[in-house]
């Protein structure tokens, strides 16, 4: 499965949050920068990543960048990926962004997501401009060389083009329904 | 001493943590071969009692054992390093203490 291409829209999706409420990519339109990340509960790599997206929201707030984190794993295969445990992980860590469930996996397919996490990172026209991983060091947030999704934003709201534009996504596969 | 690196190919670390074992036995002056197992299917998870990869078992004993059930399957293994944070790699040191406590079971 290809992911969406650079420059290419963001595909729209309207889908249940952990907070009990529908979340739409139309509800976010004045956002000036949208960051939809492909997540889940049971993935170390997402596990050594949270605190870290947690920490790029709140910095990024106050400038208008709104993370939209979508889980899309099929909870019969990994029932630590159910909504119930979803609802519970986003109460323990203090998730300060919508956690959504894409529980026909039609979105994560959208987007061709292969990974969790997975960034997209997308414009004010909702135009994709940085696709890839959060940085370069899942295991060590103070060895990080390269913060590209924190780069991205920086140029993207100084209306520059981000200095690195795609990267491997790197972490668990999406867990597919059979 | 029996060294065994039981991994699941869709998990992108395993080779760092196969090296991160490497530089534990070498460090630690241990010269026994590592079996490498790759692990393909559910069934050889549920048999091996693989709970993620990567795992290293030291004559046979897991270097972060599993407290409760285990769920064997095909999956990436989080790790609790000493300061607290989730990995998907042991640390060095754990691996490396995992080491000296089986030279000291020997």
């Amino acid at each position: 499965m290809n992911p969406l291409a650079l420059g290419a829209p963001a595909a729209p999706f309207s889908l249940i949050g952990v907070d009990g409420r529908q979340h739409s990519l139309a509800d976010y339109a004045e956002k000036p920068i949208v960051v939809v990340i492909f997540s889940c509960n049971h993935c170390p790599y997402v596990r050594a990543w949270e605190d870290r997206m947690i920490a790029i929201q709140r910095d990024y707030a106050p400038k208008g960048v709104q993370f939209l984190v979508i889980n899309a794993n099929d909870p019969a295969k990994y029932p630590e990926d159910d909504f119930a445990h979803m609802q519970q992980r986003a109460a323990e860590k203090g998730f300060n962004f919508p956690y959504l469930r894409d529980e026909t996996q039609e979105v994560a397919r959208a987007y061709g997501a292969t990974r969790t996490p997975e960034v997209f990172v997308f414009d004010s026209s909702r135009v994709l401009r940085y696709h890839g991983a959060i940085d370069d060091n899942y295991e060590n947030p103070a060895a990080v060389r390269h913060h590209y999704l924190r780069e991205a934003l920086d140029a993207l709201l100084i209306g520059a083009q981000p200095p690195v534009t795609q990267t491997p996504p790197v972490g668990c596969t999406v867990k597919w329904r059979a | 001493m029996r060294i065994q690196f039981l991994y699941y190919e869709d998990c992108p670390s395993h080779a760092a943590g196969l090296q991160r074992l490497r530089e534990a036995l070498a460090a630690e002056g241990i010269q026994a071969p590592i079996e490498i197992v790759k692990v393909e299917t559910e069934a050889q998870a549920e048999a091996l009692r693989f709970v993620g990869s990567p795992t290293i078992l030291i004559d046979g004993v897991d270097i972060a054992p599993i407290s409760g059930a285990a769920r064997y399957r095909l999956t990436c293994r989080t790790y609790r390093l000493e300061d607290g944070r989730f990995a998907p790699l042991p640390s060095f040191e754990m691996i490396r203490a995992a080491l000296q406590k089986a030279q000291r079971r020997a």
